[in-house]
């Protein structure tokens, strides 16, 4: 099923609550579509336009801009390899190259497993620590063709679970807004109520 | 330059501009301030605050307050190249081609001239050397990506990339690297494809969907790199209004599938006319080549269309090139109808008049339609049922609303589109009249306007309706009366027409009443749907009485009582809700004339066929829901040697040696001289006024009173569905039917329901069901669907496999049936 669940769509409708205009709650429902699926589905896409109120075709327009929205099955671990000039100087093109080897498939594609996506990447921000990587976005400093194997073999093991979720997952901690904080649909011409801050409460499970 | 408004032939109204800006800090007076130019040069006159005095290349000019630069300049002969900018669209600055220089007082800038408005004393330089460079290197820019397949592409020769990179292009480019490749052509929807090598990304296709349309079906995907116009997979651009698109776009990314490949611009032959599809009558201008209509292009009325067109307007041109159509009249022989000279026609026709005159007198002949032709036609076919005496006539069959709706204090569209509050009572616009509903869509999205729908189900204005009152068939009147505190006010218009056609037109007559009970001031649009219905009503055609309308007519052929029935384009078979009734009258007729360009079930039966030269192939006057007269082009040669109405009138008003004027007309212009001279509400209407006055001439209203109707529906059985019977805008009227791109686009058949009324009857989507009226059964399947309130059951009008109109009976206040799973 990859419309938005049950527990979802109940999520889906306090995030639309948030917002003064429906569409605007768009980011963060494709947000939670691929933390569902590990990518975002065109069932999912339909179901968040009834949802929201708009079309299919706004919703595909406005995810298909974001590079990190998959619209195609990816692996539970997306690796990115960073190819831009300080990584590329350390040597990445030869880490790209084993990662191919090493998992098997060419850089833009998915392991047969549906464990491991390899994809190229632009600087990760990280150029001291060159050449980098991350999995699920979660950095990889200094990465050698030997470290590049134990990582694979321990994401595989699942030595990593702890610190590494599933592709899609924003977060362990989901930030609860409580009723009488939401924004609600004020007018939005009408500007004399200044915005409703929000405590953040980290680590209030929900 | 560009063919939009190329084909919006010369006198450009500047207002154009101004009205599909007023959002951008307009203010509402901008149609006077046109008028007022002239006023301010007068001496010691007030310094008008709504002229703002700019320097234009040097020159004095005076802009209006609000104006765009883009559009301040063209007025006054500055073309600024642009491809993004539509003058009835918002300004978006998308392709950066307008930049010119402008200095407000901080040195002059270069800017986008479609996304500044005019401020005093600003000077604008048009053809700088700076604005110059600008303007060559956007085309450099935009003709990077650019395929230039101009030699196969059917914008060639009309396109305003390839027109404006000739006139403001460097001529050469710089770059040499790999353009960017989609696969060409892909189908975005049945009749529009998309070629995104071409597109240049000017977001007016987009704008148009969303806009103007309310279609937010295309929108630009994959942005950055391989930004593209592209539609959700699965979910086609299926707008109503999907070739406006073709039309506006710039480049030759957007084609339509029947025009595709047709011809090349420069072999066109293009003549200004009016749509009389439906009787929004939207300007158009009719292209061929080679006498063979090829193409209908909107053009900028302001009274009316605003340039847009509906599809099924824009595309039915097909019908008029349809082998089915009547080449030849016909008369009826042992082997059945047989092609004959247009003597030997009209004189079978003149000798079946003179025989039944002579077996039952002027009584006995009726006369059905006008509605499809032009205002001569009918008038001439009224002239000669005037002269002969025959009573029992009308341009509708049942399927419209009363003609003393036409007597009532009349809005115009404008009025309309600008009204406080817009009292929606019957049809669904969308569906029937869809260019009317892109002016209240947008009333009440961009204008102030309020609306008020009242129907039994869903419409495609309800999204856009502050108050919905849904009711059940036959309750309307219940209904306005409950809600009469929502139609107050000063600036009410009520656009009424019949929504519902397994419904008596005096249920939606009660309820009217009723409206004008509550705000006796309230102005009225009549949303009758056929062609040419409300001229073919007003001169002529109109019944004396409720005992003479079409619905009579066909009872008294029915019943036998009639010796003739003359069908001037009506196919009762199709037209008329209760078929039942119709076919009745068919047989019961004695004799037959049928007056049609195509063939259809109802000429099969005639005895005499006359061919009639159609739309495009004629000229004449049309006249539209608010009464305003256009004039049409006879752009090609009738096919055969078919003729106009007006003609085989004429023509038989001298063989049977009738009084009037009608034996005395030789041309079209003489017969509408004769309806300007003859039809009081048509004294201005004159051929020399036509010829002025570019958006025709609003012909007068016959003040009169509303013929009384009592709501006579009582209550519906809980265990019954009350069935309403509506328009879709493809159905299998000939225009349509004989038109291959769209007759395809027909939703077909079905009985819509509540999907919790589904379940309630055990039944599943798709399955057949059994609908039991009072008169007949029916079998349909069933469709799911929201639009329909339960307890109602929703049929679409004339379609395909239709069985739903036997249930009809046009005597009936409202039809309930008892449906049942088989
Ligand atoms: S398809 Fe045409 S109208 Fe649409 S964005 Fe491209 S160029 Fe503009
Ligand atoms: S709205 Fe009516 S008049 Fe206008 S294009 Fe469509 S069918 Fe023709
Ligand atoms: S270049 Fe690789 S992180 Fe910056
Ligand atoms: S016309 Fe002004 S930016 Fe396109």
């Amino acid at each position: 099923m990859s419309r938005l669940n049950d527990s979802n769509v109940l999520l889906a409708h306090e995030i639309i609550e948030r917002y003064p205009r429906k569409k605007s709650a768009l980011i963060p429902l494709l947000h939670l579509s691929q933390e569902q699926n590990g990518w975002v589905t065109p069932e999912a896409m339909r179901h968040l336009a009834e949802l929201l109120d708009i079309t299919p075709a706004e919703v595909i327009g406005t995810a298909t801009f974001y590079e990190m929205f998959k619209f195609e099955p990816v692996g539970k671990y997306v690796i990115n390899v960073c190819q831009t000039m300080s990584c590329a100087l350390l040597g990445s093109d030869g880490l790209m190259h084993h990662a191919e080897q090493k998992l098997g498939i060419k850089a833009g594609s998915t392991t047969e497993d549906g464990m491991f996506t390899l994809e190229p990447a632009e600087c990760q921000a990280a150029c001291t620590e060159a050449p980098t990587l991350q999995v699920n976005y979660r950095h990889r400093y200094r990465v050698t063709n030997d470290s590049f194997d134990q990582l694979v073999d321990d994401l595989r093991a699942g030595n990593l679970d702890g610190e590494i979720p599933p592709h899609g997952t924003l977060g362990r901690n989901r930030q609860h807004i409580p009723a009488e904080k939401f924004v609600g649909a004020p007018d939005p011409d009408d500007v004399s109520d200044g915005p409703v801050w929000i405590p953040v409460s980290v680590g209030d499970d929900s | 330059m560009s063919s939009d408004e190329s084909n919006a032939t010369e006198p450009v109204d500047a207002t154009h501009d101004d009205a599909g800006h007023a959002e951008q800090g307009e203010e509402v007076a901008e149609q006077d301030v046109a008028d007022d130019v002239e006023a301010a040069e007068e001496p010691a006159a007030e310094p008008d605050p709504n002229i703002v005095p700019v320097t234009l290349n040097g020159r004095e000019i005076e802009a209006h307050k609000g104006e765009l630069v883009i559009a301040a300049a063209e007025r006054h002969d500055a073309y600024i190249p642009h491809f993004c900018y539509h003058p009835r669209m918002k300004s978006v600055g998308m392709c950066r081609q307008c930049l010119v220089e402008v200095d407000t007082g901080r040195g002059m800038q270069l800017q986008p001239s479609c996304m500044i408005t005019v401020s005093p004393e600003m000077k604008i330089e048009t053809e700088s050397p700076t604005a110059k460079r600008a303007q060559e290197g956007m085309i450099e820019l935009l003709l990077a990506n650019h395929p230039l397949d101009c030699p196969v592409c059917d914008k060639g020769g009309e396109c305003p990339l390839q027109d404006q990179a000739y006139s403001h292009g460097p001529g050469e480019s710089r770059y040499v690297e790999e353009k960017r490749h989609f696969e060409k052509p892909i189908p975005i929807s049945d009749l529009v494809l998309l070629d995104r090598e071409r597109c240049i990304l000017c977001d007016r296709c987009t704008r148009f969907a969303d806009e103007v349309a309310g279609d937010k079906l295309i929108h630009f995907t994959q942005r950055g790199n391989q930004t593209q116009v592209m539609t959700f997979p699965d979910e086609p651009f299926a707008s109503y209004f999907s070739g406006n698109t073709v039309q506006i776009c710039p480049v030759g990314a957007l084609t339509a599938e029947p025009y595709r490949f047709k011809a090349r611009p420069w072999d066109l032959t293009a003549e200004e006319s009016t749509c009389t599809t439906c009787s929004v009558g939207c300007r158009v201008v009719v292209q061929s080549s080679r006498d063979e209509i090829l193409r209908y292009q909107g053009v900028d009325s302001d009274p009316v269309n605003h340039g847009w067109l509906c599809d099924r307007g824009r595309f039915d041109f097909e019908a008029v090139n349809s082998d089915l159509r009547l080449t030849d009249p016909l008369v009826k022989t042992e082997a059945g109808l047989t092609p004959t000279s247009w003597n030997a026609a009209l004189n079978g026709a003149a000798r079946l008049i003179t025989d039944a005159l002579a077996a039952g007198g002027p009584d006995s002949i009726g006369l059905l339609g006008g509605a499809r032709g032009t205002n001569e036609d009918a008038f001439a076919w009224a002239q000669l049922a005037d002269a002969l005496g025959i009573t029992y006539r009308d341009a509708q069959l049942g399927d419209g609303l009363p003609a003393s709706i036409l007597g009532l204090n009349r809005a115009t569209i404008d009025e309309a589109a600008s009204a406080s509050t817009i009292v929606l009572l019957g049809p669904d616009i969308k569906e029937e009249l869809p260019v009317l509903y892109l002016r209240l869509r947008d009333a009440a999205v961009e204008g102030n306007s309020t609306i008020v729908e009242i129907s039994s189900v869903d419409t495609g204005l309800t999204r856009y309706a502050k108050h919905s009152l849904r009711h059940q068939p036959g309750l309307q009147a219940d209904t306005v009366q409950r809600n009469s505190e929502l139609l107050t006010g000063d600036d009410v218009v009520v656009v009424v027409g019949r929504g519902n056609l397994a419904e008596s037109p005096d249920e939606t007559m009660a309820a009217l009443a009723a409206v004008l009970d509550a705000n006796p001031n309230a102005k009225v649009l009549p949303a009758l749907r056929r062609g040419n219905v409300v001229g073919a009503l007003s001169v002529g055609m109109a019944p004396a009485d409720d005992d003479h309308d079409g619905l009579a007519t066909l009872r008294a052929a029915a019943d036998g009582k009639l010796e003739l029935l003359i069908l001037l384009g009506a196919d009762p078979l199709n037209d008329c809700p209760d078929t039942g009734l119709a076919r009745r009258a068919l047989a019961g007729a004695r004799r037959v004339i049928s007056i049609d360009t195509h063939r259809s079930e109802s000429t099969q039966l005639a005895d005499v066929v006359l061919a009639a030269a159609a739309y495009g192939e004629k000229s004449g006057t049309t006249t539209n829901i608010e009464g305003r007269v256009t004039v049409l082009a006879d752009k090609v040669t009738t096919t055969g040697t078919a003729r106009p109405d007006w003609m085989m009138a004429a023509e038989l008003a001298l063989m049977l040696d009738v009084d009037g004027d009608l034996v005395n007309v030789s041309s079209v212009d003489d017969v509408t001289a004769a309806i300007a001279a003859e039809v009081p509400a048509f004294a201005d209407v004159t051929p020399a006024a036509l010829v002025a006055e570019r958006n025709g001439v609003l012909a007068g209203v016959v003040a009169g009173t509303l013929s009384d109707a009592v709501s006579a529906a009582g209550q519906r059985n809980s265990y019954d569905h009350r069935l309403v019977v509506g328009r879709k805008l493809y159905d299998r009227a000939i225009g349509t039917a004989m038109s291959h791109s769209i007759a395809k686009l027909a939703p077909g058949a079905a009985i819509h329901l509540h999907p919790l009324d589904i379940d309630a009857l055990g039944a599943s989507v798709g399955d057949d069901l059994q609908l039991i009226g009072a008169q007949a059964t029916a079998i349909l399947p069933v469709a799911a669907n929201h639009a329909v309130p339960r307890g109602i059951a929703w049929a679409p009008f004339n379609q395909d496999g239709s069985v739903i109109e036997t249930l009809i009976d046009a005597t009936a206040s409202v039809t309930d049936v008892k449906i049942e799973v088989i």
